[in-house]
């Protein structure tokens, strides 16, 4: 076997994919893909377990942990993470390894990569949906609450991309 | 045969969702070099892939409802939550260009053995935990709604579904010839300034 990764797919043939995939979703559940849905019940889960006033009632995770984790949007991520390994490895991709800003150490890396998820984690309960579920699903039905939040997304992620520029030369 | 099926079960979820973490994955998402770049516009895979992807769901979906087989309507349609939607966008795209993922992206990374996705993951707990407790303060502007419930595009610009997809094919079509050589995964080499980008991408 080559060391050498396959090549990603064309944006557009990934896209088609893509969307006959949320499309398929749609028909069969209602609903489309989504992420922190199953982030925040998962979230719930643990912290109702370490500290049980997190989730006490009146709190904003309270229903959430009383939900449980078998949930279709779980089930979807449990999938979602299947696909993605099943993905890496075929295609020669899957590597140990810390990613990010190529002139950043080790160290600050794995810090930028927990404050994105604080502001990413943040956001989502902010839009109820994250890039998924509200960006992607919502505006793929043409949802107005979907193009807003791609709006905001693409403006704040430009002048942030802007920001952090220099550490990724 | 009535649309939805309602299959809500796990293998319902594990099959559609293993096709989403497939195509991210082979798309390049898995890499938060790839999904910044976007951020920089060095790259533009990722506004393709969502385009297209929403360009070719909301067809089928318009293209159902007009042949009689499904209601738009039936299906979950976000409405406007004129802070929450918007100023979710915001810090999402901020946790996209300081972290390198967003929420789905961080577990296709991490799937790809990136320990950065899992700390992004872990992050997202943590910014959940944050909303939770803040949730009483805030509760009373967040989510307000703006228009009726599911307000589509159509609606709001008393429109007919074709047009405004064929409006949003158009903005595709523009975008995608405007960047056309600005796409690592198939011209690596071919153009001076997509080769400075790829080499930028080997790097990481």
């Amino acid at each position: 076997m080559s060391n050498t990764p396959r090549p990603l797919w064309n944006p557009y043939v990934a896209g088609v994919l893509l969307g006959l995939g949320l499309l398929a979703t749609f028909l069969v559940t209602g609903n489309g893909y989504g992420v922190t849905g199953a982030t925040t019940l998962a979230t719930a889960a643990v912290a109702g377990k370490i500290d049980p006033n997190t989730v006490a009632p009146h709190t904003y995770l309270h229903n959430l942990y009383e939900a449980g984790l078998n949930r279709w949007i779980v089930w979807e991520v449990v999938g979602l993470a299947i696909g993605g390994l099943i993905g890496s490895v075929l295609a020669g991709r899957f590597k140990f390894q810390i990613d990010g800003p190529t002139q950043a150490g080790r160290t600050l890396r794995l810090i930028l990569a927990v404050i994105g998820g604080i502001a990413a984690g943040f956001g989502a309960r902010f839009a109820l949906g994250c890039t998924s579920g509200m960006g992607l699903s919502g505006s793929a039905t043409f949802a107005a609450a979907g193009f807003l939040f791609l709006i905001g997304f693409f403006i704040a992620g430009a002048v942030f991309g802007q920001l952090m520029k220099g550490l990724w030369k | 045969m009535s649309f939805p099926l309602g299959y809500t079960g796990p293998v319902s979820g594990v099959i559609l969702g293993l096709i989403f973490g497939y195509v991210l994955e082979n798309a390049g998402f898995g890499s938060s070099c790839k999904l910044t770049a976007q951020l920089r516009f060095r790259d533009w895979a990722v506004f393709k892939v969502m385009f297209t992807a929403i360009l070719v769901a909301a067809g089928g979906l318009y293209l159902l409802q007009g042949l009689g087989i499904i209601q738009v309507s039936d299906m979950f349609v976000p409405s406007v939550m004129i802070w929450g939607s918007s100023l979710g966008g915001v810090l999402i795209g901020v946790g996209m260009a300081v972290g390198g993922y967003c929420p789905g992206t961080s577990i296709v990374a991490l799937f790809s053995g990136k320990l950065d996705g899992l700390l992004f993951l872990l992050g997202i707990g943590l910014g959940t935990l944050g909303f939770n407790s803040v949730f009483h303060s805030i509760e009373g502007w967040v989510w307000q709604q703006v228009g009726p419930d599911g307000l589509t595009l159509p609606q709001l610009l008393h429109l007919p579904a074709w047009v405004v997809w064929a409006a949003l094919f158009a903005v595709l079509v523009i975008v995608g010839y405007l960047t056309r050589g600005n796409n690592r995964s198939t011209s690596r080499q071919s153009s001076p300034k997509a080769s400075s980008a790829g080499l930028a991408a080997q790097n990481s």
